[in-house]
């Protein structure tokens, strides 16, 4: 009965945003505030309705309901209570639901937060985000309905593939369903904008924090992402340029741009008709990923759905919203007029730069992302493109930006003086050339492009701090007014801060781990030791054990250095019940200089083990660093600006008469 | 999500193949018994293998895969190098029994042109773009300013003002 209600939830919610997409829109058209107010109810009963229908489905799955094919396929009755409630989305059609889920949560914030927006806007933009949710719904409906029955319902489920069952994971898809699904805010706001025909530093200002927060949620889904597959892949790899990582790494691309152009157009009027693109850009290779990831044309774990009506379904969503949206900026784009006229050497010059390197880094991973695809089905002809070719274009585009990366916020708009600005980043200067020469002293037989990047690492740190310190006039002023200042500090200061230095953060992590990275593969009998990077690890043996759904083999290391006990390592080999499928743990132990990485390989017939030892140095500092910028856009969202949006004025013009 | 259980696929994948020799037990990337003795050697065979694709995985490289098609190419790769071949006489001695599938780079050609230039096309295109951006008002500026609405303009203005005029009486 309960699976019933979500259904039919599911078809109401389906015809409320066919009303929602029409008549607020319509309202704007013929400007009746009480068909624009419309929009409002509207969007408030959709995320109802959609979340009546995904607790059903959630209900089913927590109470291992396996007449629900969805739940038959995809769970498991001795699965863990967690896992059975991240199993909603662990599959196709759950994550689909997800998806619209999100996406309605999104539009029900517009409606309930969006109360300065100018009337005829926020109906629009209420429209656009209802006829996206429209087409998902239909999407869900019509071809991967996760309320279809079976009859007679098997005895137990199929269970969830085991490497789904992991803490990180479980919340993976929801972080990066968030940031896909949030940058519809900016595309619907985009849309609206041309539909208006009219966009100003109001606009942009009501953009920022819903990119900002799609952002932020993408960002952590990544890191939670490259964090698992480091933690559970059995070799320390956490980044591997793999098709569906790529598909989220875009918009990822995409949208820091376009936090950076909304700025510029927020700050100077200037951009606008490139940040309205932008935006649309960016959701489209939101859709993309979905596209890539839910049509099985890259056929890898994420694809559920290896069907190809699903595909052509998913393909043509993404043909009519990214072609709709292009055709109607080529349309209307002209009508947008351009403000702000600014030098180079500014702080629009320097956002321009981030701009061209990030939107060009974008495009060279669609392009190596693609071009397989593309090229086989032109000539048939099949080719790889794997981590080299993304390393050889990729990170070349990263250095200049990075390099520049401090300089941008210490250049004032308009005109900037380089020289003045590059005077204040003589510390951070001086802190990269430390770091150059002692990475070179302590490492002088390692690679030797790697000491240069560490100080590249150093230098947006350093110069990310050097940034607050000039604003808050450090060393010039007594201290104690340097703490006042600092606590007047915009909040977004303090954001653009973090997230700079946690870019820094990120950089320092990535060239300590594949650059220093030690590896040790051999074959321990019990009673033998080995050594990594200073450690000493005693192999004790290898014992049998039992997990909830799975039975392990764990291998038992005590690890030493310098003769001190430091910590007991315990990798272990997993068979999974249902369905049977073995995975490796690897017993971790982090320090800050770095992880010591143990995996528990293969019994030999004389009774030892192969064992595979690494170390991978400063590795957290990639998560660490993802955090902090994560933590940045968090402080920045917090700021007052951004709360209050635009004038209050507007507001009580727009709504009174609605009532 | 992605290399594991390819890993796992390329296990059940092989297994089904009939392709599992000695051990029933799924491999690990690579395994003890491959490495060399020689160490020199060794750290080449592990580069080479970094940028050969494991043919039964996805976007895998041989070096991480545990597949037993993995393992038989590494262990040809360091057979290879024993004998004596070059890094570049390695690759093509793969590449000409598999193609070029295998290479995770792929080779400059006539097929790959437009892979490897359009970093710098989508460099220029978006220098262009952006430059026209904040190059247009400068454009825009340099017209002489009448100080007056063109016809044009002026209805535009009405047909604006309009339903502003309108409102109130609507209302």
């Amino acid at each position: 009965m309960i699976i019933e209600i979500g259904h039919f939830a599911l078809i109401l919610a389906l015809l409320v945003s066919i009303a929602q997409m029409i008549v607020p829109a319509w309202g704007a058209r013929v400007r009746d505030p009480r068909l624009m107010a419309f929009g409002e109810p509207a969007a408030m009963s959709q995320l109802a309705l959609i979340l009546i229908a995904f607790l059903a489905l959630m209900y089913a799955y927590v109470t291992s309901d396996f007449s629900v094919a969805n739940v038959a396929a995809n769970s498991h009755s001795s699965k863990p209570l967690i896992y059975r409630i991240s199993g909603v989305w662990g599959n196709h059609e759950g994550s689909m639901l997800l998806w619209v889920l999100i996406l309605a949560v999104f539009g029900a914030a517009v409606a309930l937060f969006g109360n300065n927006l100018p009337a005829t806007l926020k109906a629009n933009v209420l429209a656009v985000q209802s006829s996206i949710a429209l087409a998902f719904l239909l999407f869900i409906l019509v071809t991967s309905n996760p309320f279809e029955r079976l009859d007679p319902a098997p005895f137990d489920g199929n269970g969830l593939n085991p490497i789904l069952q992991d803490p990180a994971l479980a919340f993976h898809p929801p972080f990066l369903y968030m940031g896909y699904v949030g940058f519809s805010m900016a595309f619907s706001f985009a849309i609206a904008a041309l539909l208006e025909g009219r966009t100003d530093a109001a606009w942009a200002r009501w953009v920022r924090p819903w990119t900002l927060a799609a952002w932020m949620c993408l960002t952590i889904g990544i890191a939670m992402g490259s964090w698992w597959a480091y933690y559970e892949l059995g070799w320390g790899g956490w980044w591997f340029w793999d098709p569906v990582e790529n598909a989220s790494f875009m918009p990822w691309l995409a949208g820091t741009a376009l936090l950076h152009s909304a700025l510029v157009m927020e700050k100077r009027e200037a951009l606008k008709v490139w940040t309205i693109l932008l935006a649309i850009l960016t959701f489209s290779l939101s859709l993309m990923g979905t596209f890539l990831v839910r049509s099985g044309v890259l056929s890898s774990v994420h694809a559920f759905a290896v069907d190809p009506g699903r595909g052509v379904f998913v393909l043509s969503i993404m043909m009519l919203f990214t072609g709709g949206g292009l055709a109607l900026f080529a349309w209307r784009a002209r009508d947008l007029k351009q403000g702000g006229v600014f030098s180079p050497i500014s702080r629009e010059g320097a956002l321009v730069l981030n701009n061209v390197l990030l939107t060009t880094a974008c495009v060279t991973v669609l392009v190596g992302t693609l071009y397989p695809l593309a090229l086989e089905a032109l000539n048939g002809s099949k080719i790889s493109v794997g981590a080299p070719y993304f390393n050889m274009t990729f990170v070349p585009l990263m250095i200049p930006l990075l390099l520049a990366l401090p300089l941008g916020p210490l250049l004032a708009w308009k005109r900037a003086d380089l020289a003045a600005a590059m005077e204040r980043l003589i510390v951070a200067g001086v802190i990269a050339a430390v770091v150059l020469v002692a990475s070179f002293a302590l490492t002088h037989r390692g690679p030797w492009l790697a000491p240069f990047c560490f100080a590249i690492g150093a230098w947006v740190m350093a110069g990310a701090l050097s940034e607050t310190a000039f604003r808050i006039k450090l060393g010039h002023v007594p201290l104690a007014e340097s703490l006042r200042r600092l606590v007047n500090l915009p909040r977004a200061a303090i954001g653009t801060m973090l997230a700079h230095f946690g870019v820094g953060l990120v950089v320092i992590g990535i060239v300590g781990t594949t650059a220093y990275k030690s590896e040790a593969i051999l074959l321990m009998k019990p009673g033998e030791a080995a050594g990594i990077a200073g450690y000493e690890l005693a192999f004790r043996g290898a014992a049998p054990s039992k997990g909830p759904n799975y039975t392990e083999t764990v291998g038992v290391f005590d690890v030493t250095y310098g003769g001190k006990p430091v910590t007991r390592l315990e990798p272990s080999k997993r068979l999974y019940d249902a369905p049977p499928q073995p995975t490796s743990e690897a017993g971790i132990h982090a320090a800050w200089s770095g992880d010591l990485y143990a995996v528990l390989g293969d019994q030999q017939p004389d009774g030892g083990f192969a064992v595979r030892l690494y170390f991978h140095p400063l590795v957290r500092c990639i998560w660490i660093g993802a955090l902090v910028m994560f933590l940045g856009g968090a402080v920045s969202l917090s700021d007052r600006r951004l709360r209050v949006g635009a004038p209050r004025r507007a507001v009580r013009a727009a709504t009174v008469p609605a009532e | 999500m992605r290399s594991l259980t390819r890993r796992i696929a390329c296990i059940a994948l092989a297994a089904w193949t009939g392709a599992v020799a000695a051990p029933a037990l799924p491999a690990y990337a690579v395994t003890p018994q491959e490495v060399l003795a020689d160490t020199a050697l060794e750290a080449r065979a592990r580069g080479i293998s970094a940028e050969l694709r494991c043919l039964v995985c996805q976007n895998q490289s041989i070096d991480d895969s545990d597949a037993p098609l993995a393992h038989d190419l590494r262990v040809l790769v360091r057979e290879r190098l024993t004998a004596g071949d070059t890094d570049q006489e390695v690759r093509d001695f793969i590449v000409a029994r598999y193609g070029a599938f295998v290479l995770l780079k792929p080779p400059f050609s006539a097929e790959t042109l437009l892979l490897w230039l359009m970093p710098l096309l989508a460099l220029g295109g978006a220098v262009l773009i952006l430059w026209n951006a904040f190059g247009t008002p400068r454009k825009a500026e340099a017209a002489p300013s009448t100080g007056k609405l063109s016809a044009e303009e002026q209805a535009a203005l009405d047909a604006l003002l309009k339903p502003e005029q309108d409102r109130p009486a609507k209302n």
